[in-house]
């Protein structure tokens, strides 16, 4: 067994690793090992990297690589530390602008470490030269394609930028154009490598990543984010490619499944294409239909909330958006614990497109100590609203929009949402009558079972428990009475 | 449909005018014309067409008024208070509109003026031959009892508004009758049970018995092929019983005639009340054709001593076995079976009163310019509807209009399927010849691709799509609570690029060391963080 076997075996046992991480992380039960499983696969495999590269380089080099990880473990720590989880999304776009950038610098070292050489390079055999020029440029288009759309989605996350689309004129075309130009710079490096064609490359796809994500909206991104994580894996594909090593192919490739088959959810959940997130434009003609008064709707306070929540047998909340912003997940969490102790069947139905990151509302339910088993998939829970006595829809919108059901002429029409509306009542959290992210006016606001209880989200659901607590007492006896 | 339901109609185009070009005004507006409200002549009628109340309204949209001399009497309005309304009494038959309860009878039909409009209960669809005898009168005929069963009509819609007297008074016929109370008492002289009584058919009659039947005290049961009408009965305080026979929706609102399984397990059901209640109140109508038989002999022999039938359908055939129309007769086994035809005229002022406000409605949807002309817009339904002989010419039956609260789901579901459903189709279209193809065409050319590249790029290549492929799998049943920690999870995994670096740094060019060195820190900052976060946030899951 030579240092260079050992690597391999290390390579494979990693990969195997990564493999049952995943597959860990299936199920709650599982999860936590999964993690362990990917710690462990990771270890390993920077451990393989690091004894077989140190035969190669200097002592200082060596102090150069555990010098950076160091910082990087430090800095990594404090943040997932710190972070809170209504702004996991951010994060987790920052960490893939992290791996776009790398795969950028990889492909540049690779440039410099051969192409640049010209003739002279021997690290490379002259039949795969060809290869590996295409190579380079393909890992570092897609390398900061996702350094710099993770960048805005960062930024629009964070609301450091407006998230709304950007609305180029002909975006499509500049898009269909960037990659066109692509595909003729990378022949042309291919055939003639150059510093001035690798430069041309790397800011056409820096400006091609950033135009893509900022023409798309805010409520896209679940998509934006998942589609970002899958980039960031081919990212980590190409490089292996480009440095003929297995292990980067294979988690280059599992991380690119696993983004685009969480992109590929979430666009069935909204019944889009995958194409045509990616190309935006979704709601450019909804502020038509958004304008449209469809009736009047009825306010409630929150005392007679509390008092039909005090009166009810099942309540299902659906939480969105909304209640990330107002940080409203530790009152609702209270609130079901409250409904809970008196004998309520609380459940929360959870779209799959609510948040802005895949199964964000259920990391912040679990935060707020949401027991996970009455966090339910819509799927699992649109049968059961016409059993329900109350629903509580806190800071959605679209995701619970009866037309998307009900009329053919909505924008929105065919995208499966939660039927709330089937429920005995409705009472929906919002700040004011404005239309979702959408832009469509909902109809569920207007209908006959539908209470509005305007306000931030927080306040409300608190006003709501302080209700709850003072009936509860006078209730208390009566309600022991009677059973 | 909704769009024709939508808000007033718009001013008609082409509004012709009914009735003979009348000399023009020497103030150049044409005369108003002349509405005549006739006195019944069909024996026990004590209806009137036209009330006190609607004369006044008559007037204010430009009409005049003639009332026959004693046309209220019978309904307690008299020429006195026709003619302080501000009508004049007179003939009535000469008027441009004649306004009548029942339809005219054929030498009735002859005083009407050629071109003159009549507005009555006309039942085109069972009388061909009054339509004809109309025609060929030349006049104009409106039927009120064709009047569309659409929201927008039904401030116009007679049969509804004679149905609920109807139903009312056909429970106070059978209480009449009936030798009990019909509420449950205790008393000191010891217990009274309830009256219990079913209604056949839940239409407007149907609901204004349960009505009447449940607030006496009652208890009352109902039954109708239409599933839908269950909410209804139950809102009046009956109790709906189900015949559990698949039915399908009525699109128009009206019950329909039903099918040969549903008839023999409602027969089951009419038996079985039949021994158990003590009033049978029977309001089943098919439009067009003769009432159907809900309660044979054997079923009313069954019924106790004393129990009432009201047979509201008797006029059409009844829907009791041994209904007489128009008298009450009562069983061998001491069962009085009611067959009166004229329940809303034994109500008669109330009967007047909503008759006439239905009428006039409709006099003011045709007079849309308040001038005193009646003018017929065919493109609206309601009018279009009315309209059984336009100037000597049969026009019924209207086109169909579908129209029914309930059912209009299905209805826009269908008009989705054309709009929405059209992609889906396609996408469907790809299923099996598409997608062998697909696949095919996806191995050709991974078969190309690696047969033909360099050894080192196709195993790199047989790797990747493995991976792919098992990537999908093991990813494809991840929870969907797990989503989150999953991406961060890959997002720790992917940090593997920190391999790349690592095999780069301190090789070449100071340069390639300082890249190298700030991927391999970033990527730190990714392998770590994620794994740790990931962990902070499994670690935040719990179980109920």
């Amino acid at each position: 067994m030579s240092s260079l076997t050992a690597s391999h075996a290390a390579d494979l046992v990693a990969a195997l690793l990564f493999i049952l991480s995943l597959a860990g992380l299936s199920q709650h039960r599982t999860s936590r090992a999964g993690v362990a499983y990917g710690i462990a696969g990771m270890a390993c495999a920077l451990v393989g990297t690091i004894v077989v590269a140190a035969q190669s380089v200097s002592a200082v080099t060596v102090a150069l690589i555990l010098l950076a990880m160091t910082l990087g473990a430090i800095a990594g720590l404090w943040r997932a530390r710190r972070v809170e989880m209504t702004q996991m999304p951010e994060l987790i776009a920052v960490l893939h602008s992290f791996v776009g950038l790398a795969a950028v610098l990889v492909g540049w070292n690779s440039y410099l470490e051969v192409e640049s050489h010209g003739t002279a390079q021997h690290r490379v055999g002259a039949g795969l030269l060809g290869i590996h020029h295409a190579e380079v440029v393909i890992g570092v288009f897609i390398g900061a394609v996702t350094f710099t759309g993770s960048i805005v989605a960062f930024l629009k996350l964070s609301a450091r930028i407006r998230s709304s689309p950007l609305m180029l004129p002909g975006r499509n075309a500049l898009n269909l154009g960037a990659l066109a130009a692509f595909v003729a710079l990378a022949v042309w490096f291919t055939i003639s490598p150059g510093l001035p064609l690798m430069v041309a490359v790397t800011v056409l796809a820096l400006a091609l990543g950033w135009h893509l994500v900022a023409s798309i909206g805010g409520g896209d991104m679940p998509v934006v984010v998942s589609m970002l994580n899958s980039y960031s894996g081919w990212a980590a594909a190409a490089a292996g490619f480009l440095l003929d090593n297995n292990l980067l192919i294979v988690t280059g490739a599992l991380v690119g499944s696993s983004g685009a088959y969480l992109s590929y959810i979430m666009c069935k959940a909204m019944n889009r294409s995958f194409l045509s997130v990616i190309a935006g434009g979704f709601g450019i003609d909804a502020p038509s239909h958004g304008d449209e008064e469809q009736g009047e709707h009825r306010e409630v306070r929150a005392a007679e909330v509390a008092q039909s929540l005090a009166r009810a047998t099942s309540v299902i909340i659906t939480p969105g958006y909304g209640m990330a912003v107002a940080q409203a997940q530790h009152p609702v969490a209270e609130l079901t614990r409250r409904l809970r102790e008196r004998g309520v069947e609380v459940r929360f139905g959870v779209h799959p497109v609510a948040g802005r990151l895949p199964g964000h509302m259920n990391v912040l339910l679990a935060e707020a100590k949401v027991p996970y088993d009455i966090v339910l998939e819509m799927d699992e829970i649109n049968d059961d609203f016409p059993d329900t006595t109350v629903v509580l829809v806190i800071g959605a919108n679209d995701t619970v929009n009866p037309s998307a059901a009900e009329d053919p002429g909505s924008p929105i029409a065919g995208m499966p949402v939660l039927r709330v509306w089937e429920a005995e009542q409705v009472v929906v959290f919002k700040r004011s009558m404005a239309s979702g992210y959408a832009g469509v006016q909902n109809p569920l606001f207007f209908r006959e079972n539908t209470g509005m209880l305007f306000g931030d989200a927080k306040h409300s659901v608190e006003e709501i428990l302080q209700e709850l607590g003072s009936d509860g007492r006078q209730d208390a006896v009566p309600a022991t009475s009677r059973a | 449909m909704s769009a024709q339901e939508q808000g007033p109609p718009e001013p008609p185009e082409q509004q012709e005018p009914v009735g003979p070009p009348e000399p023009p005004d020497p103030s150049g507006r044409p005369a108003p014309q002349l509405i005549g409200v006739v006195a019944e002549s069909a024996p026990g009628e004590t209806r009137v067409a036209a009330v006190p109340s609607t004369v006044r309204q008559f007037l204010g949209l430009g009409y005049e008024v003639v009332v026959e001399s004693g046309a209220g009497a019978a309904s307690g309005f008299g020429d006195r208070e026709y003619t302080d309304a501000g009508a004049r009494i007179g003939d009535a038959w000469d008027a441009d509109v004649v306004l009548k309860v029942n339809a005219p009878s054929d030498a009735e039909t002859a005083r009407l003026r050629a071109g003159a409009t009549v507005i009555a209960l006309l039942t085109p669809a069972q009388r061909p031959e009054l339509l004809r005898a109309l025609a060929d009168a030349s006049v104009t005929a409106l039927a009120l009892d064709a009047v569309p069963r659409i929201s927008r009509a039904q401030s116009m819609d007679v049969l509804s508004s004679m149905a609920n007297i109807a139903g009312y008074r056909a429970v106070i016929e059978a209480a009449h009758v009936f030798g009990r109370f019909f509420t449950g008492q205790v008393t000191a002289a010891g217990k009274v049970p309830p009256a219990k009584v079913l209604v056949a058919g839940a239409g407007v009659a149907g609901l204004a018995a349960i009505g009447a039947a449940s607030s006496l005290g009652a208890v009352v049961r109902a039954t109708d092929p239409r599933p839908e009408v269950a909410d209804q009965v139950k809102s009046l305080g009956g109790e709906y019983l189900a015949v559990d026979v698949a039915q399908e929706a009525s699109t128009d609102g009206y019950a329909k005639a039903t099918s040969a399984d549903y008839d023999r397990a409602a027969a089951r059901l009419y038996r079985e009340q039949a021994e158990d209640v003590d009033i049978v109140i029977t309001t089943a109508l098919v439009p067009g054709r003769p009432a159907p038989r809900l309660l044979t002999a054997e079923d009313v022999a069954a019924m106790r001593p004393g129990s009432v039938i009201v047979d509201m359908a008797a006029a059409t055939g009844g829907n009791v076995e041994g209904t007489v129309p128009g008298r009450a007769v009562v069983t061998d086994n001491g069962v009085t079976l009611i067959g009166y035809t004229d329940l809303a005229s034994r109500l008669p002022a109330q009967a007047s009163q909503l008759f006439g406000r239905n009428t006039a409605n409709l006099v003011a949807l045709l007079t849309p310019g308040k001038d005193g002309r009646l003018t017929l817009d065919f493109d609206d339904v309601v009018q279009r509807g009315v309209t059984v002989v336009r100037d000597g010419e049969i026009t019924w039956p209207p086109p169909p209009v579908t129209v029914s609260a309930a059912p209009t789901a299905p209805a826009d579901r269908a008009a989705g399927d054309s709009a929405a459903a059209a992609p889906e189709q396609e996408k469907r279209r790809l299923t099996t010849a598409g997608r062998f193809g697909l696949v095919g065409l996806g191995m050709a050319a991974m078969f190309l691709l690696v047969a033909f590249a360099p050894a080192q790029l196709a195993s790199n290549f047989t790797v990747f799509a493995l991976a792919v492929v098992i990537g999908y799998y093991v990813i494809g049943k991840v929870h969907h609570a797990l989503h989150t920690p999953l991406m961060s999870v890959t997002n720790a995994i992917s940090g593997i690029v920190v391999i790349g670096a690592l095999l780069q740094i301190g090789h070449e060019s100071r340069v390639v060391t300082v890249l190298s060195f700030a991927a391999v820190l970033l990527t730190s900052v990714n392998v770590f963080g994620g794994f740790a976060v990931t962990r902070r946030m499994l670690s935040m899951f719990s179980k109920g």
